[in-house]
């Protein structure tokens, strides 16, 4: 049981790290083209891959997760709020699982 | 005390309010994907109390989303340590884009908390807020978010199971809604960004139902998925340089 406090201290120090260190260290801007355009595109990818194919199975059954999922996506695109994509994504799901 | 240091206790007070009242937004969202992590941080075995330390130490949905499936088969902390650099990286830009925010006198203290509630809605509010970042609006907006971020995980993992069971489940999905919601306001104006987001899930989702590469387990796949579409992009697409740089190469 004290491994888990042991991770939850590894994530927590790695996570402070990269959200410190820029605000203490970094005063000017970065210019390598790569480098900037990679930290641009990242969260994009990082995001997409956790999203997809694990979003397929995340309310329990296929078509549940799938509804939500497409609700998500038209909402998403139309530039709502998180929270209420969130929240539209899950009462889809709930919604079509009583079908 | 002097009538310059009441005028700036106002103003502290001020700004530590509308900190409260754009903090109320992200609270109410926080609680609903908070709930959802609780519920799942119980069912990976993670007791209330650690789920909610996990929630205050670390304030990051995806973050801590994935880390869970880590612990429940005692991954290695290399792994997750890795995993939750890739997965939060993005905070890494952010705190960057945050640095020009601060005034000059800023203290140490203001900057290492300003840091620690850097999220996606909070640096969001936080940068688009015109002038300088003051702390007293950071204690605001970060206080009452991370209230809701801790509140809705010892909620969801102490007592998520007196909920319908279908409801337990349609909830594992509001996470995702979020990141779709954070990924595809972008994709929509920015092509590029686009083919990022359908190259990633595609590979993400191929990684999986290949034999032979579906036996590297998710974080890992995450992190390669990411280092190989972010790393083509950035090749083929390099975002221009902003404005801002004068257009000196």
């Amino acid at each position: 049981m004290n491994r888990v406090y042991l991770y939850i201290f590894v994530m927590a120090a790695v996570t402070y790290a990269i959200r410190v260190l820029p605000i203490l260290l970094i005063r000017r801007k970065i210019t390598s083209p790569f480098l900037r355009s990679f930290l641009y595109y990242m969260p994009y990818a990082t995001l997409a891959a956790m999203t997809f194919p694990a979003i397929l199975s995340a309310a329990g059954g296929l078509i549940p997760s799938l509804a939500g999922f497409v609700v998500a996506v038209i909402l998403g695109l139309r530039g709502k709020s998180l929270p209420v994509v969130a929240i539209a994504a899950t009462a889809a799901a709930l919604i079509v699982s009583f079908l | 005390m002097s009538q310059q240091q009441q005028e700036k206790n106002r103003s502290a007070a001020a700004d530590f309010r509308q900190g409260l009242q754009d903090g109320i937004a992200i609270c109410i969202g926080y609680l609903a994907v908070s709930f959802a992590f609780g519920i799942q941080a119980h069912e990976t075995g993670l007791t209330a109390v650690q789920a909610a330390a996990m929630s205050f130490l670390n304030v990051t949905s995806a973050g801590q989303f994935s880390a869970l499936e880590l612990i429940f088969r005692q991954a290695s902390l290399m792994e997750l340590a890795l995993l939750q650099l890739v997965v939060n990286l993005r905070y890494l830009l952010m705190s960057t884009a945050l640095s020009q925010k601060f005034a000059p006198q800023a203290s140490l203290l203001q900057r290492l908390g300003t840091a620690y509630g850097v999220t996606d809605e909070i640096f969001t509010l936080s940068v688009l807020r015109p002038g300088t970042l003051t702390a007293a609006y950071s204690a605001g907006i970060i206080g009452i978010s991370v209230f809701g971020w801790v509140a809705g995980t010892a909620l969801g993992a102490g007592a998520g199971q007196i909920l319908p069971e279908r409801l337990v489940s349609a909830l594992g999905i509001a996470i995702y809604g979020m990141f779709l919601a954070i990924i595809l306001p972008e994709s929509r104006k920015n092509r590029p960004v686009l083919i990022v987001v359908l190259c990633a899930m595609v590979i993400s989702a191929l990684m999986q139902v290949i034999p032979f590469l579906a036996v590297i387990s998710s974080g890992f796949r995450i992190i390669i998925v990411t280092l190989l579409v972010a790393g083509v992009a950035a090749a083929i697409s390099p975002v221009p340089p902003e404005p801002t740089d004068g257009g000196a190469a």
